[in-house]
């Protein structure tokens, strides 16, 4: 029998070796992606175990953790929380965070790599461990005159800095209480949740960087810029000024806003033609130039792609095989040509920034709890967009479009301000879609901005860029450069 | 080593003058070895449940700190009445039981304060008033069963004790339904146990009886193919029977881990008796084929080969009856790392039924790998000293039961582990000693009990020199 029993314990012994390695596989092999599972509340719930890093902008904090007596340890509080939630976002009890809540969550609850040093130490003298600070580009004097200046409309601000990408204002609205979210109560949380999802206006959405609109005539900054960097037009370059334009191969006809011709005479100059954002030379432009120059120049301003400030922005759109009659329409912003509040912003400030675009970036430094610093973030160059020539050639214009022509309601006294309106068609019957984009002073640039207003601003089709949205780059332009 | 038939086996009674003799002038080496390790294993548990407290609560509390201390005592009242009745026993079984009870008992109390479960609400409590009696039984056991071989006598009473035992909760009005499996007897709303875990001692004994009186025609005769000599079809009879026992667990109480316990251990049983693999083959052809079957036709059967295999598709996760559970305990096992979170820091409560299925994974998340390999290796200690009545002991009936009381404690650790680590599908069965659970408690403490005196018995007899 002991033969036998001689088998059985080597099948005994094979059977805790599969244990052995089963729990070894789960515990130390696999533990990495089982963390990283949305699924596993745990690691959702070590992140409020640990002192969250507060979120500051201008030296103050906008979101905190806040010692509590419950289970969660700390309760994160979000200080105006309506002005900052969209860079801030929210962190639930129950899900997945937002905003910088989530794209700096590992920095935040003090999980990143470059706090690995200190998890080791807080492991060995025994301290709760600390996540770090973020210090963002945000200033709370142009956040807030944005805030004031878009009033209840339905839209967004975006002010960025146009030598170093840094994104100093972020509004977007209506917005939300990310407080309410962030109770320790699920149920509740989960009803807030729903309740925001059903609002007129989707609060939830923060439109400066996820929401896409049709630029309408702003984009004609990019049609022009692409005109001039191909060196077959100039701003003197002429097309015919009829008043109405029949599209190749369309039964549609398009007619500049208002009607009528491009000022007076036969032919039309680029100049005038984005000076007074008229349609049909820009349809004339485009074709001439085609969807592929087009294409090109917007995607060198960023147009096609996803990037992160870190929070993520969604891509702008331009089509990718628009036909003669698509192409024509797109010159002036219309047909599937979409884009956010931060890519137009992000056009303004390339211009601004003599044709080289900076990285638009939310975050300055992530400060360590003992306020060393973790990770600074330094002005990157991503590439040069325009010539030098071909900039300051498109700030000429826009300097003139808002001194002379269509966007004259954001003059500023004593500044020269370069802009560009947009009145953007949605559906046949749908309310417009208003803009405005520029940068001030046109001489030193400080400010890039642009405003997106949707829902016509409440005046269906009767609102345009010119009374809505420029007036609000006015006020907020003023707020800054007075500050 | 000569085969001894039954009758011819010397019993210890027939030699009292050395036996007396001994005891008298030998020093108790092997009971204070016992005491040395019980002191440890104690103070390892108080311990446990001391860091469980200063790691939840902050705080000593000293009401459960004294129930283990009573509980303790027993553990030493045990030991004892080993000195007079089992002086020779294993120093080894005793210690292993006891830190694994209390190491059990620790996490339970762990859980039940996540849970803000006190006094009788609380499973620790009701665990350590268990272990209580469990050992008690044990005590009782030691002191009535004086010599393992009065058991053979009853072989045939315990196995339809073992089947009555096992088909108790299939009568209506007394069975109790958990989690879907039909397992459990119960009078009232109180007073629940599963008569199951008591059945496997019945059948140890029942199998170790029945086989060692009828190996002969079931090793001997047969037709030889593929070099093996296959049994004959009329010896087919009693595998056919325990076949049919355990498919109709799997049926009627929905409990494939019981079913693959009883039918494993038969199996073992029945190879270390007759010697023949062909055997082996032909149950585990026929149990697979039951279970290919089962999970073709059983809806509760099919849905733990899904969870088992696709756990982390999102959609057998959401789906009712799921791997919610199977994901939750893997969440935190991960959790628990190479070193764990230390008692009392974790969350095991987030998994469901942390406290008995899924205390493995409980203890895997607060102690980590270093603490689940430590319990492997008690549990394979544990098994390898029972493994040892069986090479060492001198009459078949003792080396069978040893044998099999040791092997289904290592399958049972084999099939619930293995479950919770993806190893096999999961299936419900308690973790010997950790799990809370009355039966399994009473049921592993009695196996302890008739180990030490197995080993008692194989030390004290004299060996056969010819």
């Amino acid at each position: 029998m002991n033969r036998e029993l001689k088998r059985v314990s080597a099948v005994v012994l094979l059977m805790f070796v599969a244990l052995l390695c089963s729990t070894s596989i789960v515990q130390v092999f696999q533990s990495d992606n089982l963390a990283a599972d949305d699924r596993n509340t745990r690691t959702l719930l070590d992140s409020y175990s640990v002192e969250r890093g507060a979120i500051l902008a201008g030296g103050e904090p906008i979101a905190q953790s806040i010692p509590v007596d419950d289970n969660f340890k700390f309760q994160r509080t979000y200080i105006n929380g309506l002005l900052y939630a969209p860079v801030t976002g929210f962190i639930p009890v129950n899900g997945a965070p937002t905003g910088l809540e989530q794209a700096l969550n590992g920095e935040l609850s003090g999980t990143s790599n470059a706090q690995f040093f200190d998890q080791v130490s807080s492991l060995v003298t025994g301290q709760d461990p600390k996540g770090a600070a973020v210090e963002t580009s945000i200033d709370p004097v142009a956040q807030q005159a944005a805030w004031d200046a878009l009033d209840d409309l339905t839209g967004s601000v975006v002010v960025t800095e146009p030598a170093t990408g840094r994104v100093l204002a972020m509004v977007s609205k209506p917005s939300y209480d990310p407080n309410t979210l962030a109770v320790h109560d699920s149920a509740a949380v989960n009803d807030t949740y729903a309740s925001l999802v059903d609002a007129p206006g989707d609060p939830l959405i923060n439109r400066a960087i996820n929401s896409l609109n049709p630029p309408g005539s702003v984009f004609k900054v990019v049609v022009v810029a692409a005109a001039l960097e191909s060196g077959q037009f100039t701003p003197d370059s002429t097309f015919p000024n009829p008043a109405s334009f029949q599209l190749p191969g369309s039964s549609s006809v398009v007619t500049n806003s208002g009607g009528g011709t491009c000022g007076g005479g036969d032919t039309v100059t680029i100049a005038t033609a984005l000076a007074l954002s008229c349609n049909i030379p820009m349809a004339e432009l485009g074709l001439q130039l085609g969807d592929d120059a087009i294409r090109e120049m917007a995607e060198k301003f960023g147009f096609n792609s996803e990037f992160t400030i870190p929070l993520s922005v969604t891509a702008s759109t331009y089509p990718d095989n628009p036909d003669a009659a698509q192409t024509a329409l797109s010159a002036f912003g219309q047909t599937s040509v979409q884009a956010t509040p931060l890519q137009m912003a992000l056009v303004s400030a390339t211009i601004a920034n003599g044709g080289i675009q900076m990285q638009p970036n939310l975050v300055d430094e992530i400060l360590a709890p003992d306020l060393s610093s973790l990770q600074t973030f330094e002005p990157v160059a991503a590439d040069r967009v325009l010539s030098a020539e071909t900039a300051a050639t498109m700030t000429r214009l826009m300097v003139n479009g808002v001194q002379e022509g269509a966007a004259s309601n954001a003059r500023i006294d004593g500044v020269d301000v370069a802009g560009k309106t947009g009145t953007a068609e949605n559906g046949d019957d749908d309310p417009y879609t208003l803009w405005f984009t520029g940068f001030a002073p046109a001489d030193d640039p400080q400010y890039a901005i642009t405003v997106l207003i949707e829902d016509g601003g409440g005046l269906g089709q009767t609102g345009y860029g010119n009374l809505l949205a420029a007036p609000i780059a006015k006020q907020v332009l003023e707020a800054v450069l007075n500050k | 080593m000569p085969r001894q038939s039954n009758q011819a086996t010397v019993p210890r009674e027939a030699a009292p003058q050395t036996g007396k003799i001994r005891r008298l002038h030998l020093p108790q080496k092997l009971r204070n070895l016992e005491l040395f390790l019980l002191t440890i294993a104690c103070g390892v548990n108080l311990g446990a449940v001391v860091l469980v407290q200063l790691g939840a609560l902050g705080l000593i509390d000293t009401t459960l700190v004294l129930l283990g201390a009573s509980l303790s005592g027993l553990v030493f009242a045990l030991h004892f009445v080993l000195r007079f009745v089992a002086r020779e026993a294993d120093p080894f079984l005793l210690p292993i039981a006891t830190l694994l009870n209390g190491l059990g008992i620790a996490m339970i109390y762990r859980i039940d304060i996540a849970n803000n479960e006190s006094g009788w609400a609380s499973a620790a409590v009701r665990q350590t008033v268990w272990s209580g009696m469990a050992i008690a039984c044990a005590i009782a056991v030691i002191l009535i069963i004086r010599n393992h071989r009065v058991l053979f006598r009853y072989t045939y009473v315990a196995g339809f004790v073992g089947v009555a035992l096992l088909l108790l909760p299939l009568v209506p009005g007394l069975g109790r339904e958990v989690s879907g499996a039909r397992v459990w007897i119960g009078i009232g709303d109180f007073a629940t146990f599963q008569p199951g875990e008591i059945a496997k001692i019945a059948l140890a004994v029942f199998f170790a009886g029945y086989l060692v009186r009828n190996r002969d025609s079931l090793s001997m005769v047969g037709k030889k193919f593929l070099g093996m000599r296959f049994p004959r079809l009329r010896d087919l009879g009693p595998i056919l029977v325990v076949w049919a026992l355990s498919m109709s667990v799997i049926i009627f109480q929905r409990d494939l881990g019981t079913a693959l316990l009883y039918f494993g251990l038969f199996l073992v049983m029945l190879y270390l008796a007759t010697a023949r693999l062909s055997w082996v083959l032909l149950g585990m052809a026929l149990f697979l084929g039951g279970a290919l079957i089962a999970s073709q036709t059983l809806e509760y059967v099919n849905g733990r080969f899904t969870n088992w295999l696709d756990a982390l598709n999102p959609v057998v996760y959401d789906a009712a009856g799921g791997s919610y559970q199977l994901v939750q305990g893997l969440f935190g096992l991960a959790k628990g790392g190479l070193i764990g979170t230390g008692l009392g820091q974790g969350r095991p409560e987030l998994t469901p039924v942390p406290q008995s299925d899924y205390i493995i994974a409980s203890l895997g998340e607060e102690l980590g790998l270093a603490g689940i390999f430590a319990i492997l290796a008690l549990y394979l200690l544990l098994v390898a000293r029972g493994f040892r009545i069986g090479f060492a002991g001198q009459d078949d009936f003792g080396k069978l039961l040893g044998v099999g009381l040791s092997f289904v404690i290592a399958l049972q650790c084999f099939i619930v582990i293995g479950g919770v680590t993806r190893v096999i599908p999961l299936t419900g069965l308690t973790t010997p000693f950790l799990a809370a659970g009355g039966s399994s408690l009473v049921a592993n403490w009695i196996i302890v009990a008739l180990l030490l005196r197995l080993s008692d018995t194989v030390r004290n007899q004299p060996r056969l020199v010819v």
